[in-house]
């Protein structure tokens, strides 16, 4: 006799827990096929509201982290992605991608996880500088997290869109509110349970799952949304940037196509450069 | 916090100097060599404007007609843009190391004309001439001179990766440092091949215009600089053309929103350089003398018209008393008059509707409860001047602590705690720069860190350099300006 299987109710991570929607919305996502596979949180601009307080809450503390620790939790996060690869090549699969392009996603995934894990402790050096002003001053310019980063992935792919998005912004120390891709949202609450095993600490980044039309309105306006970055064509980058010139809000779009997050020119120094701000000190020498 | 009090202690001491023998006047009297009459600068040459209309630019010391400013409608704009339009790819394609003569040139023929410049600024815009010729122009100068050295270099500016130039870059600049802004905002675009079409504010035009006859002498292609003069609607033609492939605009957060907005459905770059309220935070061990200079320098310098000024002071309650005793001296010896003298420390507020904001301003934080001090002193018949003004008893809901004045009010508020101060100094929606004054280098070193601004100055303030990255955090704006850092926001990367 056939066992009957347990099925997962899926959550989503926010502040380190994994919860439904305030709203006990969901909807419901099929597989490749067609059948019913599982009912998602329908995340409300409450929710999204929530996940920015944890957001915030977390980000002093992951700020003043050392880079080098910084550097080693992302490349714990590759570490448990590596080992869960299996299941999530699986879930990419299951909900249309083909097994050739998921296997390849998933290892891109992991090594661009490993590439920002090494940015950590190496972007101040590029990014930062000692100016040579005509005064007796030590004058330096460090970079800084802006703080709460909005991130909205791309539909497509699901999980290399929302991983290439998120590394960069949290390898500099912000922290993240993401929106996960509408269509094939079940692998972000994979990632979810890895970076609840991973040693990133709780809020550093919140996943949500539900509707661009809903939340993406939010993510324009909330002004602790330091910044957004963000997977949006038309009406969507208008509502953006229009929300965002009322808290003179950072806006970032990745005009990326699918097969681009693949490549090699879908990371580097200039996303990490997108999210930090500049500080420029006046420190007097000698008396 | 209590302000001092006349019975606590020794009663504070009275500078007299001032008050028995006044200053003769040391005019200034250098010819500006205006003209009566100034046209658009586009393509090159100076064309009159297809709108047909002038406005006047006014003395804000004597409220005397200096000149007449060609008013650019939409069609001058257009103009601007396709002159800077097809001068861009020969300038781009320049090599860098010529592209960077031409601004060694400018910052050459700007120093040779340095007082006649100062003079010209000072006129139109109301600074003291000691400012205009100590710092507004020399700064300015030395702004083309770095930048001018970085054309051939821009393969350095970004580790990994190539530079190359926008497009046409539309610049609008604020009249509080009209040479200064135009020289930060030019260069750099220049500097990475980019051409520009820039409008100076209304009520400080004619430097922008005399550094075109210096950009003609310069021998500078037709096109890579156009000016085009106006107010507000010129502005937002500027900001909104389409041939624009950035935009950076200086000035008040509220119009800087208003950029934002207008250009919400384009991808327009854009660099923001808005409004501030710098905390200048003195703590009980600072050397006190110096930073009672700080303050002074860090509020009253160019009237207070400093997007960047400390214009919220915070001190540490155990020395609160001192610092504002002298800082009370201090004032009542600073002369506010004609801009055109030399010992002038105050020069004319830059224009009757700023000065009606400023008095708004007080009249609010009087009405509000803050107590306020202004020094006797005797103000110009004519013009515009508003005397230096203390608030004491202010406190962190008062509007005076949260709105920008842009004028010559400090708004003192105490503190006790280092995390106290930092609180404080963050409580505002601005982030643009903060002022830190303590004899601990350790100390220095916390403050900067945890302040939210883009420059934090240490027994200093309002200091510049065109090495040295400027920009805000917040709702201070975004990009930077100055340094390789300033560079790159006029280039894309591949």
């Amino acid at each position: 006799m056939s066992r009957l299987p347990i099925t997962k109710t899926p959550k989503v991570y926010i502040g380190g827990a994994f919860v439904r929607s305030e709203s006990a919305r969901t909807f419901k996502v099929a597989d490749a096929a067609g059948a019913f596979y599982a009912n998602i949180p329908q995340c409300t601009r409450k929710d999204l509201r929530n996940a920015v307080e944890a957001a915030a809450k977390a980000g002093p503390g992951w700020a003043k982290r050392t880079a080098y620790n910084r550097a080693q939790i992302l490349y714990r996060l590759a570490e448990m992605l590596e080992a869960r690869s299996g299941e999530l090549v699986q879930s990419l699969v299951r909900f249309g991608a083909r097994e050739a392009d998921a296997s390849r996603g998933m290892a891109v995934g992991v090594d661009r996880l490993i590439h920002y894990a090494g940015w950590c402790d190496k972007y101040e050096q590029l990014l930062g500088s000692v100016n040579p002003v005509a005064s007796a001053h030590f004058n330096f310019t460090v970079t800084e997290p802006m703080g709460v980063v909005g991130v909205i992935a791309p539909d497509s792919p699901p999980l290399l869109g929302l991983l290439s998005m998120i590394a960069p912004v949290i390898a500099s120390g912000n922290t993240v509110v993401a929106l996960a891709s509408e269509t094939v949202p079940y692998p972000s609450i994979l990632l979810g349970e890895m970076l609840a095993t991973s040693d990133l600490p709780g809020g550093v980044v919140n996943l949500l799952t539900g509707f661009r039309r809903e939340l993406i309105p939010t993510f324009a306006t909330h002004t602790h949304i330091r910044a957004v970055y963000a997977v949006a064509q038309g009406d969507d980058r208008r509502v953006l940037r229009l929300g965002a010139a009322e808290s003179v809000k950072r806006v970032r779009f990745a005009d990326k196509g699918r097969a681009q997050w693949f490549e090699a020119s879908a990371q580097g120094l200039d996303a990490v450069r997108d999210f930090v701000e500049l500080k420029t000190t006046w420190h007097p020498i000698g008396s | 916090m209590a302000a001092p009090r006349k019975s606590a202690g020794r009663p504070s001491p009275r500078l007299i100097f001032g008050d028995l023998w006044d200053f003769d006047p040391a005019p200034e009297s250098a010819d500006p060599k205006l003209k009566a009459r100034y046209d658009l600068f586009i393509g090159g040459r100076f064309v009159r404007p297809r709108s047909g209309r002038t406005f006047d630019s006014i003395n804000p010391g004597n409220e005397r007609k200096l000149a007449e400013i060609a008013l650019a409608g939409p069609a001058d704009v257009n103009a601007a843009y396709a002159a800077a339009a097809k001068a861009f790819r020969p300038w781009a394609a320049l090599p860098g190391r010529e592209r960077g003569k031409y601004l060694f040139r400018i910052a050459r023929l700007l120093q040779d004309r340095a007082r006649e410049f100062a003079v010209a600024e000072t006129l139109d815009g109301g600074k003291p001439i000691r400012e205009s010729r100590d710092f507004d122009v020399p700064m300015a100068a030395a702004h083309f001179f770095y930048h001018a050295g970085w054309a051939d270099k821009l393969e350095y500016v970004v580790p990994g990766a190539s530079v190359s130039p926008l497009g046409v870059v539309g610049q609008v600049i604020p009249w509080n440092f009209p040479l200064l802004m135009l020289a930060w905002k030019l260069a750099p675009a220049l500097a990475m091949g980019n051409c520009v079409v820039l409008k100076p504010a209304e009520t400080t035009s004619i430097t922008a215009l005399k550094l075109a006859e210096i950009l003609v002498d310069a021998g500078l292609p037709p096109g890579v600089v156009n000016f085009v003069t106006g107010a507000g609607e010129t502005g937002a033609a500027v900001m909104g053309h389409p041939g624009a492939a950035k935009v950076a605009f200086t000035g008040s957060t509220a119009v800087g929103k208003a950029i934002m907005r207008q250009l919400a459905g384009t991808d327009r770059r854009m660099t923001m350089e808005l409004g501030g309220k710098a905390a200048n935070i003195v703590f009980d061990d600072a050397p006190i003398d110096q930073a009672v200079e700080g303050i002074v320098d860090g509020i009253f310098f160019n009237q207070g018209h400093v997007c960047c000024a400390g214009s919220r002071l915070l001190v540490q309650e155990g020395v609160a008393d001192l610092v504002i005793s002298k800082l009370r001296n201090r004032i009542r010896v600073l002369r506010v008059g004609d801009p055109m003298d030399k010992n002038t420390d105050l020069g004319a507020i830059n224009s009757r509707e700023q000065l009606a904001t400023i008095r708004r301003l007080v009249a609010a934080g009087v009405r509000e409860g803050a107590s306020m001090y202004q020094p006797p002193c005797v103000l110009p018949e004519k013009g515009y001047y508003y005397p230096p003004t203390l608030f004491t008893g202010v406190t962190q809901s008062h509007r005076i602590a949260r709105e920008e004045i842009f004028g010559p009010v400090l708004s003192i508020l105490t503190f006790r705690t280092v995390d106290e101060a930092i609180e404080k100094a963050n409580n505002t929606p601005y982030g643009l720069s903060a002022g830190v004054w303590t004899d601990k280098g350790s100390r220095i070193l916390r403050m900067s860190t945890e302040l939210k601004a883009g420059v934090v100055w240490a027994n200093t303030f309002n200091r510049f350099d065109p090495s040295s990255p400027f920009g805000g955090y917040k709702e201070s704006g975004f990009g930077r300006e100055g340094g390789r850092q300033g560079l790159l926001d006029y280039a894309s990367t591949a």
